[in-house]
Formats: structure tokens, sequence, C-alpha cells
């Protein structure tokens, strides 16, 4: 996890991913890297393949019965579809936060001690340690530390949404993929969470896909643009946002459609 | 509006004779049985095992334990198949394959409880007989034909249950690394736990009741059975097989077995109807 100044190789690179459901194309021909220590928003209209693309990288997809796909997905620069690749520990070393909060119907220690367990942690300290670390990333450790043995569905749901976050870290993972984590959230929470993630892009790379462009413009490095399951363009954030490319591009930030 | 008022008054008048039809069954069972059991203090009637209702002992202890064994034995067998059903055609089969077997195994529950006793005596008696043992008409014979038959019942409110587990836990379990199976084990089974335990106790009910099947296989000998390999007889089994020619004392002792078979069945129902519920209001909770 250590991150270079200038970083050169991709953490995770897609070349030519082609998804399809049912025969259905929901994905053409993405080619698309996320590097080391950098936020990657990924923006676009409704159907536009944003959550495709997400689920393709920790292969969430493969649990849709009529998911077919073509092309590469590296991650390190090694195919996670190759056969033999181990899943459960590429999405452990992928970590997803979903759009709503799911805690699972236990407290919020054993929420957080869930992965790690999985992995095989029996250590009763280490799971302590780790339960806490991440509740401090996840900025969630003041408000919850008397209460880790409460049902966690006690919580508010922007309280949830860091737990789960937070549920996810403990997972030591090295990229963090969040899908819409923020739109069911107040303006409170949701800058919790953008805090969150700006501290926690020094030690991962994170792929964030948003509907909210302000949130893109506000809490990420570079931002891709997705449209009916095309990449149309990517760059810097700034530039994406004062002097975008694509005609579309524009129209989408301007509110032309979408 | 006049129509309407006739034809509510013909509705709860229907209504109402249904179950004032069960509430006199009720009463007469019990009319006709509770004297022997108060008669000779309930202690002898529950508890001895000495049934010779030519000599005027009634005893219905051996029955009792007959009842329980093969209930236990379908049990394990019924929940073993049908929760593993359960698992398979929510968790791991895909959708296609669910939605052809689950409506096959629930129409088990369509065949004729003879045909079941008859397959039992044809094809699994003489194989006990042979490979294990013993008369073949057995406890064992009994609770693998009575377990197939709480499978339906067993598989498809254990599915329900399943189902009924919302699919963020899935999710949520599965993005944190786990497996399937993990996933089942850890998480689902536990959230559909009450609905699990309301199917046992459903089978459990069905299990018990069952009549025609086990009079075919169970072998009906009056004694406590030893092993599992030996012949027994249940509480059912006792009524259908004496009260054709059962007059007096005899005949009462018989509807004091029912009795003791509709306590037993209330009690069950009972339970399973709570548990139930409280599965719906956890559920209601989430």
């Amino acid at each position: 996890m250590n991150c270079p100044a200038t970083p050169v190789e991709p953490r995770i690179e897609t070349r030519d991913l082609c998804v399809s459901f049912a025969g259905k194309p929901a994905l053409k021909e993405v080619n698309l890297c996320v590097y080391p220590c950098e936020r990657l928003a990924i923006i676009g209209p409704a159907s536009s393949g944003k959550t495709t693309f997400l689920r393709c990288l920790n292969r969430l997809n493969d649990l849709t019965h009529s998911f077919s796909h073509a092309g590469q997905v590296l991650f390190d620069g090694r195919e996670i579809y190759a056969p033999g690749v181990d899943v459960s520990d590429l999405r452990r070393r992928i970590g997803m936060v979903y759009a709503t909060p799911m805690p699972l119907p236990w407290s919020i220690y054993d929420n957080l001690a869930y992965g790690p367990k999985l992995a095989g942690i029996r250590n009763r300290v280490m799971l302590d340690e780790r339960v806490e670390t991440s509740l401090r990333s996840a900025a969630l450790w003041e408000e919850v530390k008397d209460r880790l043995r409460e049902p966690a569905h006690n919580l508010s749901g922007g309280q949830q949404q860091r737990m789960c976050l937070a549920r996810v870290l403990a997972l030591r993972p090295e990229a963090l993929i969040l899908d819409e984590p923020c739109s069911g959230l107040d303006p409170i929470s949701t800058g919790k969470i953008e805090d969150a993630l700006a501290e926690l892009k020094s030690r991962h790379s994170i792929v964030l896909v948003t509907n909210n462009t302000k949130q893109a413009a506000r809490s990420s490095d570079r931002t891709a643009f997705f449209l009916m399951g095309e990449l149309i363009e990517v760059g810097a954030t700034e530039q994406v946002f004062t002097n975008p490319v694509d005609k579309r591009t524009n129209d989408y930030l301007i509110g032309q459609f979408g | 509006m006049k129509k309407d008022k006739i034809i509510a008054a013909i509705l709860t008048v229907t209504a109402l004779s249904a179950i004032s039809g069960l509430a006199l069954i009720t009463i007469f069972i019990f009319r006709e049985g509770m004297p022997i059991i108060l008669r000779t203090g309930g202690g002898e009637f529950f508890l001895s095992a000495d049934w010779r209702p030519r000599d005027g002992s009634f005893g219905i202890f051996s029955m009792i334990i007959g009842s329980l064994a093969v209930t236990a034995g379908a049990m394990v067998i019924g929940m073993i198949f049908g929760l593993g059903l359960a698992i398979v055609l929510t968790q791991f089969a895909p959708p296609s394959l669910a939605a052809v077997l689950k409506p096959v195994v629930e129409l088990l529950a369509g065949i004729p409880s003879v045909v079941y006793g008859f397959m039992g005596v044809v094809t699994l008696v003489p194989l006990i007989r042979n490979r294990l043992g013993g008369p073949g008409l057995s406890v064992l014979a009994a609770s693998i034909v009575l377990g197939i038959m709480v499978l339906p019942t067993v598989t498809s409110i254990s599915v329900d249950a399943l189902q009924a587990v919302p699919r963020s836990f899935w999710e949520g379990s599965i993005a944190l690394g786990a497996t399937r199976w993990q996933t089942t084990r850890m998480v689902m089974l536990k959230a559909a736990r009450s609905g699990i335990v309301a199917a046992a106790i459903l089978g459990m009910g069905r299990a018990v009741g069952e009549t025609m099947a086990v009079i075919m296989v169970a072998g009906n000998s009056i004694e406590i059975p030893g092993s599992i390999l030996a012949p027994t007889r249940t509480l059912t089994s006792n009524i259908a097989l004496e009260m054709g020619y059962a007059s007096g004392a005899h005949r009462e002792a018989l509807f004091a077995t029912g009795v003791t078979l509709f306590v037993i069945i209330m009690i069950l129902n009972c339970v399973a109807l709570s548990v139930s519920r409280r599965s719906a209001r956890e559920r209601s909770f989430r």
C-alpha cells in the first residue's frame, strides 16, 4: 500500500471491457485506469453503465446469471477473471460500499468483525484493534465507541453508511469502490464521508460512482464520464469540469440531458 | 343493498356452522375420552405400557414412545433433506431450476399417504430386513417414509423463510469476501431461523398425525421399541387399528388416545403459530 509520488503503474486497469446482460450490451469497450492514491469519480446519467463497471471490478456481476463479458480487468497487473483467481480474496482487496447501507442483522461490532473473521483472523485483540481503527478512519468511532454491542440498525442512515465504509476498511483493502455512497444521506453525513475519503486516499485507490456532479467536482482527482455504456472521456477533474473535450460531457454537466 | 344483507347472512351461517362443527367434534372427543383418563387417575393411562383391552388394562405409554420415536426419526430425515433442499433452491440453484424444482417438491404433498405406505412396504421394508436385520417393519421404516412425507411442508416453508431474508444481507456478506456457503451459514440461516423452526414444528405436526403410511410400515406391535429396527405402534395407528371392533371401556380408551393426540398437535400448532408470528414481527423491524 505504498504510494509513490509519481504513480506509473495503474492499480486497476480495464482493457476493452465489454459487458452484456442476457445479450443486451451494458458496457462497450471501456479502457480505464485507476492509479494508486487517487480518487476517480465516475459520473453519467442513469443506466450509463457506471454501476456495472464498478461491479466488474470485484466480480460482483458474476452473481447475476445473465452476465457475460469480454476484454480484460487487471488488478495489479493480473487478470481478475482468469481461472483460479480467489474471488473471496479479490473482494477483500477491492472493498465495495453500496448505495444503500446494508448492515447485517447483528451488533455494530459483529458487523465490523465479520470480514476479518472470514479472512481468518480469530485473535480477539487483533479484531478489537481492526474494529477501532476502521471506525476511526470512517469518522464514526467517537459516536459509537460506547455502543458497539448495540444492533447496527439502531444507527441513523448516515451512521449506517459510515459503518458500512468502516466494515469494508476492516478488510484492509487496497482499493475502495463506492456506488453512490451518499445518495440517501443528508449534507452533513455526506460531508463526513467525503472527508473520510480524502483521508483514505493516501493509502487506497478509490473509485467513486456518483450522480451528484458537485460531489465529483469536490472530492475527486480525476473524473470519468460514462454515457450509454461507453466511456466518453476521462481526465483531471478540474479539466473535465471546466473544459471538457467532448460536447456530450459538457451537455451533461450543464444539464442538457441526464 | 337488501341482496347484500341476505348474502352476508347466508355466508355468516355457513361460516358459523363450519366452526360449530369443529367445536362439536372437539367436545365429542373430550366427552368420550376424558372419563377413562379421570377414572384411572391419568398416571396409569399415560405411564403404563400395559395395553390389554380384553383384560381391561389400558396404558398408552408404549404408543406415546412409538409416536415420539417415529416423529423424531422423521424430523431428522425431513430436516436434513428438506432444509438442504431449501438451501440449494434459494442459495445455489439458478432461478430457472428453482422455479421448476419447488413446485415438484410441493407436488409430493398431493400423493395419498397410502401410496407412500405401499412404496414403503414393497421397497423399504425388505431392504431394511435384508440389509440391517429385524422384521423390517420398524421405527426406521416409518421414520424414513414419514421423513419423505414431511419434505414438502419443511421445504416450502423453509424456502419462504429464506426468501424473506432481505437481499441486502446476502449482497452485503458476499461483498465482504464471504463465499456463498459462508453467507448461507452465517447470515441467511440465522436471519431465517424462526421461519425454519416454524417449518420444523409444522412438519412435526404432520408426522405425529399421519396414520395410514405408518400402519403399513411400522409393524404395530404393542411393546416399547428397543431399537430403531424394532416394530412399534403409534397413537394414531392404535386408534385406526382397533376402533372398528372396540366397545365399552376399550372404545373410551381409544377416544382418550385421540384426546392425547389432539392436545399434542394443538400444542405444536400453537408453538408454530407464535414462532412464525414472531418472525413476521422481526421482519417488520428491518
